[in-house]
């Protein structure tokens, strides 16, 4: 469905994307993680044939976004970062008109605004204005929105940024159901449990570039231990305490305000630091995530930024 | 077309607030200084100005400086919400129409308005005797296109506006309103200082109030100028048309 081969994005002579490799196949959840500034956005709008690509190959649906723009993404639904729904207009007045967009006729329309209405969990408000919808609504709506003329793929920018954990667990719902459908589904994100639970696949990328790709578990088997113990003894002392743990765990990571300890048996090694004398503020053992696969492979984490 | 389609529906909602405006401002500017004014000067000078009552040397202006407002409101206001206040025009790219089609179908949208104001402004100045039956339509027409060309050049002008911090007020004060007071409108522009007499030259609605003055009343008028003034409001038009949908999508884009 997607084909990208030294994929590249120079503003200037800032490298926002710099040569990157991937490729989605049908029916697929493909994500991009990585944190802000990473080109995730970037990589997205040209994909969505908003961008132009400043050098590399990009296919699209067997398309070259930079000659058939249009063809391309007529066939593409696009959610951006920001909602960009008309404000002066009602919940389905939106659709209709971002379906006319694409010269879909009124006798389609009509039957697909109940239809997406219904999905998107608000029919109660079709006459509703778009400033009185809360933010998971417009969310869902921009969505909606994106489905309007049943697109073989859908982008979706930071899906769930900025929306409280309630509204995040409906839309990763709502997104389950299109994937079910066998939408293809490419999806942005800072969020490594968004990633973990929505991606069949993932790229993360770090400073314009790939580091990784692969399915969620395979990258944290391949980059991390099973289990993870965090560990906090108070900002000023995690150093020093750290530097005593050695032989404790696989591998550990300092952070500012704790200390990691990679592992395949957490609660052993959690006992040996208590042991050694070490009595920690507070504890965690949990299983190992994508953030650890970041932090790896960048000596970032991910909310650094 | 399609973003035509949407722009018409969008001033629908307000249509009443563009009708309003469409019938009260002649009404209030033909009573207040058309008729006002007009008892002072032809009071002063039996024989009006260049040879008719000041409300018929006043008429032409009025249409075109109606007709040139409205265009440009249909295009700058649009233009600021669509690449900055709402960025419905980065979710209009995203589907298949190009920036370039947005950009003309933000024009023809307010060709459409001008088209009405025109026509209406036109009927009050006829009600109020300032105009002939007979010029309806050259005068509407010349006042259309000159209302359609400026709104192309406010377009390609609106386009490279990034930062709205007052650009619009900024618009009224420092182009529309002395464009309004230097172009002859109320006086024949050769009365001011030829110190200021440019900004009449350079001005749409000086080109555009020259022509309609010829066409209603048949003021003097020789052919070159006539030309002259027709190119000027064309070329405006058109580079306004080739720049705006240039920048519409390299905005778009980038």
């Amino acid at each position: 469905m997607i084909r990208a081969a030294g994929l590249t994005k120079a503003y200037g002579d800032f490298l926002a994307v710099a040569g990157i490799d991937f490729h989605v196949e049908r029916g697929e959840s493909f994500g991009i993680l990585g944190p802000n500034g990473a080109g995730k956005s970037t990589t997205m709008r040209m994909v969505g044939a908003t961008l132009e690509r400043t050098s590399g190959d990009l296919t699209i649906l067997g398309m070259d976004p930079s000659r058939e723009g249009p063809t391309i993404r007529a066939h593409l639904g696009s959610v951006p970062q920001q909602d960009n729904l008309d404000t002066e207009l009602t919940v389905a007045e939106n659709l209709y008109t971002y379906g006319r967009y694409f010269g879909l006729p009124r006798s389609y329309l009509r039957p697909k605004i109940d239809e997406l209405l219904a999905f998107a969990q608000l029919e109660d408000k079709r006459t509703a204005k778009v400033d009185a919808l809360s933010g998971g609504m417009k969310r869902r709506l921009t969505i909606a929105r994106g489905l309007v003329n049943d697109p073989s793929i859908l982008l979706l920018d930071e899906p769930t940024t900025g929306l409280d954990p309630q509204a995040r667990h409906v839309l990763w719902d709502r997104l389950f159901r299109l994937k079910e459908a066998g939408v293809t589904l490419v999806i942005t994100t800072h969020y490594m449990d968004e990633a973990e639970q929505l991606c069949d696949r993932l790229v993360v990328m770090d400073h314009g570039s790939v580091v990784a790709e692969g399915a969620p578990l395979d990258l944290i088997r391949d980059h991390s231990s099973r289990e993870v113990v965090e560990v906090r003894f108070g900002s000023d002392r995690n150093a020093e305490v750290a530097a005593q743990l050695g032989g404790v765990g696989e591998r550990r990571e300092i952070l500012p305000d704790r200390i990691l300890v990679y592992t395949d048996e957490g609660e052993r090694d959690l006992q040996e630091i208590v042991a050694r004398g070490f009595m920690p503020v507070t504890s965690l053992v949990r299983r190992a995530s994508l953030e650890d696969v970041f932090l790896r492979l960048t000596g970032r984490s991910l909310a650094d930024e | 077309m399609l973003i035509t389609e949407y722009r018409l529906r969008n001033m629908w909602k307000w249509r009443s607030a563009i009708i309003a405006f469409g019938l009260g401002n002649p009404v209030l500017y033909l009573a207040s200084v058309g008729l006002g004014v007009g008892a002072l000067v032809n009071a002063n000078s039996p024989d009006g100005i260049e040879g008719v009552p000041y409300l018929v040397f006043l008429a032409p202006a009025l249409l075109a400086t109606a007709a040139i407002q409205g265009g440009m409101d249909e295009v700058t206001f649009p233009t600021l919400a669509g690449f900055i206040w709402n960025r419905l025009f980065f979710a209009m790219r995203a589907t298949s129409v190009t920036g370039g089609q947005i950009a003309d179908g933000v024009l023809l949208a307010s060709a459409v308005r001008v088209l009405f104001t025109t026509v209406v402004y036109w009927l009050v100045l006829w009600a109020f005797g300032a105009v002939e039956w007979t010029s309806a339509l050259p005068l509407v027409v010349v006042s259309t296109v000159a209302g359609i060309c400026w709104a192309a050049f406010m377009l390609a002008v609106a386009a490279n506006v990034t930062d709205d911090g007052g650009f619009l007020s900024l618009v009224g004060r420092v182009v529309i309103m002395p464009m309004f007071l230097f172009s002859g409108t109320f006086y024949p522009l050769s009365s001011l200082p030829l110190a200021v007499q440019w900004i009449g030259w350079i001005s749409p609605l000086w080109h555009a109030t020259e022509l309609g003055r010829w066409l209603s009343y048949g003021a003097p008028l020789p052919a070159w100028r006539a030309a002259l003034s027709i190119a000027y409001l064309l070329g405006m038009g058109i580079a306004g048309v080739v720049v705006a949908r240039r920048r519409f999508e390299r905005r778009l884009t980038s």
